[in-house]
């Protein structure tokens, strides 16, 4: 019996070993998909304008970029690696379908993105200025085509579509890869991934250049880079949150219980309030320890039914709709969750007998058990589940996941725009609490990006595959023992990197523009 | 083409700065760590090394989605 092996504590370590791989490979990550896009458009505006300072800027941000895509290649093959030995299960069960955008994203883009990332980082005079900027735009198309097919695998796990299970071989095989690349939960999650990854980018080199202003050095290209990452970053953030609107609207079809728990909604409606902000609480009056209340929440009225649905008066179910069934506003029936982890075990118990009566040749046995799977197989997961309260995912980490990085992009809007203002003024200097705030956004955008994630992957438990796949399903049944060794030789290996990154970086910037400028004057076969 | 792209990553790589030594040295140091420690000690893949054909994976995983209570 797998729960007899796969204790809490396999489950847990497993998770957290996922959970802590993840977010430190996501600390590399937005930098290089950002700063490769603001790299490509200075790049472009030293060909156009034949500024040499738009050359420095270039040449001064391109290292800055070398060292945190150096740094952070490959950190994200360790979470394939634990594909492999972790979550086996999982990774048969997924089949071809996880494993097609990540095969892609390996040979294309990959391969796209190390090209050109040489000749980029090497090529300055040795191939034409046309061709440079050409490698340096092909790097920026390259890091975001990757990140497109990540996302499109993870979107399939929060919203699985274009693939049927197949009962021989226990895998899901996908039968249409345009209905997995452009579901709406993989567009979503593209675009305000990379939204929100250039608006990080951005904070990171306002920040930077701020930190040169209070310092008083190269305060014209301080001035410079502010100017171009303000208006970049003003219009990142606001697509991230167009994207964000759009990415509401998708969870609220498609994974109503996370949004229910990112509002710490328990009994829903039409005309929901959106809360601003709130405190979770256990509450014994509720039926299960997993639901929290919200005190002294701060609510907008109708505000969330407006979210989700672009209508004030839209029907928005809280957890206990979901728990018992409900109607959603588009008018489908959803049966309550004890039908559901009903109708999962009619399937499992298909799957099981099908496979005997085609061992069997008992071709009459086989077409029933099919057909019994192929109706029941939309709850396969919930089969697995315990109780019903097992879908309720931890409330008060999501909750507080998604405020922080809503305030975080709220705030993120004030400082484009202060920063724009007052580089263009040239009073950047003169208004010392802008300096200071713009230095405190590069790590809250490190912040609310990884709340984000948070959001995404916390708010979908206990699923691993939206209704068809618990994590405790999904796990390899080994040694707890084992992964918690392997945790913290990734925790050491990472935290590692993480200094190494930091202080090499820290090391540059202190170094600053000149210097660099006059290296590469000195030594123009390099950087 | 293909010999222009190795010059430059050959001239590239011997004119590296020092940040940039520093950097390919840590990568290099990670990619053994993660190929050669991890990947074959600490992380093989399951499926793998315990079974050889598709078929006996297959009735692995089929058996631990069926045998849960």
């Amino acid at each position: 019996m797998i729960l007899e092996h796969t204790t809490a504590s396999l489950v847990e370590w497993s998770r957290w070993q996922f959970a802590m791989t993840a977010i430190y490979h996501y600390m590399f990550v937005p930098l290089t998909l950002g700063l490769s896009f603001l790299l490509a458009i200075m790049e472009t505006m030293w060909i156009r304008t034949g500024k040499e300072s738009w050359l420095h800027a270039t040449k001064f941000w391109m290292k800055l970029f070398a060292i945190n895509f150096a740094i952070g290649i490959a950190t994200g093959l360790i979470l394939e690696f634990q594909f492999g030995s972790n979550w086996s299960n999982y990774s048969w069960f997924v089949g071809d379908i996880f494993g097609a955008p990540l095969a892609i994203e390996g040979l294309f883009a990959f391969f796209l993105e190390a090209t050109f990332f040489a000749i980029m980082l090497f090529g300055w005079n040795k191939v034409s200025r046309g061709f440079h900027l050409t490698s340096t735009w092909m790097v920026f198309l390259g890091s975001n085509i990757s990140a497109l097919w990540i996302l499109v695998a993870n979107a399939w796990m929060q919203n699985p579509v274009g693939m049927e299970f197949n009962p021989l071989t226990a895998r899901n095989e996908m039968d249409d890869f345009w209905a997995v690349l452009f579901s709406p939960t993989a567009m979503n999650k593209f675009f305000h991934t990379v939204t929100s990854a250039y608006t990080l980018s951005a904070c990171f080199v306002i920040g930077v250049s701020a930190w040169f202003i209070l310092k008083k050095r190269h305060i014209e290209f301080a001035r410079k880079s502010i100017l171009l990452a303000s208006v970049f970053g003003f219009l990142s953030i606001i697509a991230t949150i167009f994207t964000g609107d759009t990415s509401a609207q998708d969870v609220t079809r498609t994974q109503p219980m996370k949004l229910a728990a990112m509002e710490g909604l328990n009994q829903g409606g039409t005309g929901a309030p959106f809360t601003l902000i709130g405190f979770p609480a256990q509450d014994s009056r509720l039926p299960s320890d997993r639901m929290r209340t919200i005190r002294y929440g701060i609510t907008i009225p109708q505000m969330l039914s407006f979210l989700g649905y672009h209508d004030f008066n839209a029907f928005i179910p809280g957890v206990e709709n979901i728990l018992n069934g409900y109607t959603s506003f588009e008018g489908k029936t959803y049966p309550s969750v004890e039908q559901r982890m009903a109708n999962g075990r009619k399937a499992i118990e298909a799957l099981k007998t099908y496979k005997t009566a085609v061992e069997e040749k008992n071709e009459t046995a086989a077409q029933e058990s099919l057909a019994t799977l192929k109706e029941n197989y939309a709850d396969f997961g919930y089969g697995y589940l315990q109780s019903k309260y097992d879908i309720i995912p931890p409330v008060s980490l999501v909750f507080y996941s998604f405020r922080i990085m809503v305030a975080a992009g709220l705030l993120f809007v004030l400082l484009f725009m202060l920063s724009w203002w007052y580089a263009k003024k040239r009073k950047f200097h003169q208004f010392r609490f802008l300096p200071y705030l713009a230095i405190l956004c590069i790590p809250l955008a490190y912040i609310a990006s990884q709340c984000g994630w948070i959001v995404a992957e916390v708010g979908r438990q206990p699923w691993v595959v939206q209704n068809l796949m618990p994590t405790n399903v999904a796990i390899t049944r080994i040694a707890s023992g084992w992964v918690i060794t392997t945790f913290w030789m990734f925790a050491i290996l990472f935290t590692l990197l993480l200094i190494a990154e930091i202080g090499i970086m820290f090391a540059q910037i202190r170094k600053g523009v000149k210097e660099e400028s006059i290296e590469n004057e000195k030594n123009t076969q390099t950087f | 083409m293909l010999r222009r792209l190795w010059e430059i990553y050959y001239d590239g790589f011997r004119h590296l700065p020092q940040w940039g030594k520093i950097v390919l040295a840590i990568v290099l140091a990670k990619l053994f760590i993660l190929f050669i420690v991890l990947k074959l000690f600490f992380m093989p893949n399951y499926l793998n090394s315990q079974y050889t054909t598709s078929q006996e994976k297959s009735n692995h995983v089929f058996h631990e989605l069926t045998t849960k209570p």
